[in-house]
């Protein structure tokens, strides 16, 4: 019989390691699929995944029983994932000078590896998407993608940001707006 | 007539808020809006078709191989099914219990024969309490103690979980080294005022350290000693936990 999130996190905090090896398994697919969309690169990606898993154990004992397990590691992964970006920013200002009207900018570009699923869109137009999305400060790609890919309300988007839910919208909404402007060309030419 | 706002479109295609119907109403009959909001379909589809990578069914495995090096062992803990908050209520209990029972055997007894009235009056079960909760409250400051210590970030590090933790383990100590005391373990007593000054460090650091910081953080924590002190003590005390049941009355041993 599969046991469930919460009797695994129950034996975990027990000290039961294998029981916390199930709950890696069952979530590390989901986990990187958040934090590619995030990061945008593969290789943080993973990395973003082994961090999240590291800090979900060391604060299992603060983790409420009530809530859901998997919502709980979503959270911890965007913040991951926040805050691998946001290192990433400070480190590249060092490197160049600032941009003052990129806010906050994501500095890896989605892996441009060929593969069956990218020839879908075609190269140019996929270009073009990731640097839109390469274009959003880090907040507002986290709010985008946790609302349109993720699926979650803004109440929980504004949970995981840690911002009131009005803010969580707003940046959900510059976040489309951004995207919109970036991208309308391309759909004007398509059709 | 009013048009709709780019972001009342935004919303209304996410479903948000506001009022849906009317908005759908004005969509049919607003050939602008409609145009609008078909062009924002249009471009999130696009941003839908960005391919996305796929890990196999074995990547949990991988990533569980790769991260259970670091993973510090948890020990079985006191009560360790218990949540956080209902394991420390019920060990404080359970100290406060073995406290008046020693506060109550050394005022019956004659100051020479405290050592026997003692063993008389903490029987077994009080001192595997003890033991259980010194080697539990050992190991989880250990913890904190080695993540800081074999920390080795190139970058600002946010250390705000393990400050928690450590407040939490200061706000836990005073009840066991007054236990320790009473019962007379002056070597447990030394230890854990030791510990408690280096928690007590930790929790009121600034919570981003920068590499220097931890870098000074690490040394006083190795000048110290206080990590070899704990193993010692943790050590000893998982040798006596053991041993604790077998016991008998004729003496209680010390940490």
């Amino acid at each position: 019989m599969e046991l469930t999130d919460r009797v695994c996190v129950a034996q975990a905090r027990a000290g039961d390691a294998d029981a916390f090896r199930v709950l890696v398994e069952r979530h590390s697919r989901s986990l990187f699929r958040l934090a590619y969309r995030m990061t945008g690169n593969e290789s943080d990606a993973e990395d973003v995944v082994q961090e999240s898993f590291m800090r979900a154990y060391r604060q299992l004992d603060k983790f409420d029983e009530r809530a859901s397990f998997g919502t709980w590691l979503y959270r911890i992964t965007a913040n991951c994932s926040l805050d691998l970006m946001r290192s990433k920013k400070r480190r590249s200002e060092q490197m160049a000078p600032a941009d003052p009207d990129r806010d906050d900018p994501i500095l890896n570009l989605p892996s441009t590896a060929p593969s069956p699923e990218r020839e879908a869109l075609s190269g140019q137009v996929r270009d073009r998407v990731a640097e839109a999305l390469q274009e959003l400060s880090a907040t507002e790609r986290t709010a985008f993608v946790l609302r349109h890919f993720e699926g979650m309300c803004i109440e929980e988007v504004s949970r995981v940001l840690d911002c009131a839910p009005g803010a969580a919208k707003h940046s959900v909404f510059r976040a489309v707006q951004k995207l919109r402007r970036a991208l309308e060309p391309l759909v004007s030419t398509a059709g | 007539m009013t048009h709709l706002s780019e972001e009342e479109l935004v919303l209304h295609y996410y479903g948000e808020e506001g009022d849906t119907l009317a908005a759908e109403q004005h969509l049919d009959a607003c050939g602008d809006c409609r145009a609008h909001y078909a062009s924002l379909q249009r471009v999130l589809n696009i941003v839908d078709g960005l391919p996305l990578p796929e890990r196999d069914a074995e990547y949990g495995e991988r990533v569980w191989r790769r991260i259970e090096a670091q993973i510090p062992a948890r020990r079985r803990r006191w009560m360790g099914w218990l949540p956080a908050r209902a394991r420390w209520a019920a060990t404080a209990t359970a100290m406060a219990s073995l406290l008046v029972v020693a506060f109550f055997a050394g005022r019956s007894t004659t100051p020479g024969h405290r050592g026997g009235a003692i063993a008389k009056a903490d029987p077994k079960s009080g001192e595997r309490v003890l033991l259980v909760a010194v080697g539990d409250y050992l190991e989880r400051s250990q913890m904190v103690l080695i993540e800081l210590a074999n920390a080795n970030p190139k970058h600002p590090l946010d250390i705000s979980a393990e400050q928690e933790r450590a407040a939490d383990l200061v706000s836990e100590s005073g009840l066991y080294r007054q236990t320790a005391v009473h019962v007379g373990d002056t070597a447990v007593a030394d230890v854990l005022d030791d510990l408690d000054r280096v928690l007590l460090e930790i929790a009121h650091s600034p919570s981003r350290l920068s590499p220097g910081e931890l870098n000074n953080l690490r040394q006083r924590l190795e000048a110290e000693g206080i990590l070899f002190k704990i193993r010692v003590l943790g050590a000893n005390v998982r040798n006596q936990e053991e041993s604790a049941p077998e016991q008998t009355s004729a003496g209680r041993q010390k940490l």
